[in-house]
């Protein structure tokens, strides 16, 4: 067989731990409750070359701003900056080994500072910003770095209770190494008292799980009178190399 | 960070990043055009083989389908196959001519069906011997998932090669198997496979965990 599918076969990935993850159905999570499968998952325990590689975008072309919020929504018409606290997201992919993850498209989109997305379906009162759009992306360095500048988007209400908020939150896709890895989250602020109170962060059983979503707040990483600085560390499965075929 | 707090060997590793959903914006920020913003540079979309790739050039499309039978409209799916020779092309570049990474989505509008504009994948051989019928990776992200759904498509005028394939093999139930195989269409001439996903309940896809 090819050279590009054999380089795979000597190696695995940890465990994905399905209690730690939130489960498909959550009930306290409405949407959830029609959209879960009711079936068991099939477990692939030998995975195949299909599940051992994924994309790499190292040649994907960024725009210059991809990854500035404060800059890559403007235009002729809206030369502005968005309204809102602006702040600094950063923080380095890893494996579960610590092993730094390069090179991986890190995505992120969120609400505005008012806490209105830019979506044709968001109807919330808070306005749109002209100078804002909440989209951004790049690539982690060689030693898995990655950094966004944008605002703090605003918490929201949203229809799955009476009177249910979102969290000021930021969410995160990131793909490492192969289709193994992928994953989206959703990075949280450090301190915000809704976090406790949202049905989709209570997907979660584990306090420890909802603690590897929030950022902490790193005054050493702000910029003195410009902007605060968010840590966000995001770890994905880990790779094993083993030296032996399954056979 | 987490930091390691006792001497067990798999508390000595990190633990993965919880999920969460997608949410009903995730085509903001990965489905740009969808969810009306302007396109930047280059985009990761639904034509995963231009005019010029190798091998035979097909449409994939289909719908997402909730336990009670509505379509899913927010949904953002990402394929992830072979080339018509059966090989992983893991560099993504949009000047290839085939690119074994796209992204679509269902969208508030008709009928609601994602798309993928392809080849026909090849046969991918294991290193035992042994050969996995052809077949598309999907990934199914939206509001209401809370961790994304993987499953396979797989084809239905590959009978024989779907009845070796070690990865359907391991579905027990042969109806479920089923729910894996895409329709052969003709439309104008062009050949199109279709696959409605069903998230829960009758006939409900098979989802795998690897």
């Amino acid at each position: 067989m090819q050279d590009n599918n054999k380089c795979a076969l000597n190696k695995r990935y940890v465990e994905r731990d399905r209690d730690w993850h939130p489960p498909a159905y959550a009930p306290g999570y409405k949407t959830s409750v029609a959209r879960s499968p009711s079936q068991a998952l099939v477990s692939l325990w030998n995975a195949t070359t299909s599940e051992l590689m994924g994309p790499d975008f190292r040649k994907l072309r960024m725009g210059s701003h991809d990854n500035d919020l404060l800059l890559n929504y403007r235009d002729a018409e809206n030369p502005g900056l968005p309204v809102g606290e602006r702040i600094i997201m950063f923080g380095r992919v890893l494996d579960q080994f610590g092993k730094p993850v390069p090179h991986t498209l890190v995505e992120m989109w969120q609400a505005n500072a008012g806490g209105r997305y830019r979506h044709k379906k968001d109807v919330y009162l808070a306005p749109l910003d002209p100078n804002f759009g909440g989209v951004g992306r790049c690539l982690t360095d060689e030693d898995g770095w990655y950094r966004f500048r944008t605002i703090k988007p605003g918490p929201y209400p949203w229809g799955n209770g009476i009177n249910t908020w979102r969290p000021a939150h930021i969410h995160v896709s990131v793909m490492g190494p192969s289709i193994s890895t992928r994953l989206i989250t959703q990075m949280y602020f450090e301190g915000d008292p809704l976090i406790p109170l949202c049905p989709i962060v209570q997907t979660l059983n584990d306090q420890e799980a909802v603690d590897t979503m929030i950022a902490r707040l790193d005054m050493a990483r702000s910029r003195p009178m410009d902007s605060l600085a968010y840590r966000f560390d995001i770890v994905v499965r880990g790779e094993l190399q083993t030296y032996f075929e399954n056979q | 960070m987490q930091q390691p707090n006792s001497v067990s060997c798999s508390e000595l590793m990190l633990r993965e990043t919880a999920s969460q959903t997608a949410g009903p914006y995730v085509h903001i920020g990965l489905a740009l055009h969808v969810a009306g913003l302007p396109k930047r540079d280059e985009e990761l979309w639904n034509q995963m083989a231009r005019p010029e790739a190798e091998g035979e050039h097909i449409e994939v499309i289909g719908k997402v389908i909730d336990g009670n039978g509505d379509p899913v409209r927010d949904a953002l799916l990402e394929a992830w196959q072979a080339d018509a020779h059966g090989e992983y092309q893991p560099e993504y570049d949009q000047h290839k001519p085939f690119n074994s990474f796209g992204r679509t989505a269902t969208t508030a509008e008709g009928d609601s069906e994602w798309s993928l504009i392809t080849v026909k994948p090849g046969a991918v051989g294991l290193s035992n011997g042994r050969v996995m019928a052809p077949h598309i990776n999907l990934a199914i992200f939206a509001r209401g998932i809370n961790i994304h759904l993987q499953t396979r498509l797989y084809f239905e005028d590959e009978a024989e090669a779907n009845a070796a394939c070690p990865v359907l093999n391991a579905v027990e139930s042969t109806t479920r198997r089923q729910t894996l195989v895409a329709k052969r269409e003709e439309v104008d001439g062009k050949v199109r496979y279709r696959l409605d996903i069903r998230l829960q309940g009758e006939g409900e896809t098979v989802f795998f965990d690897f």
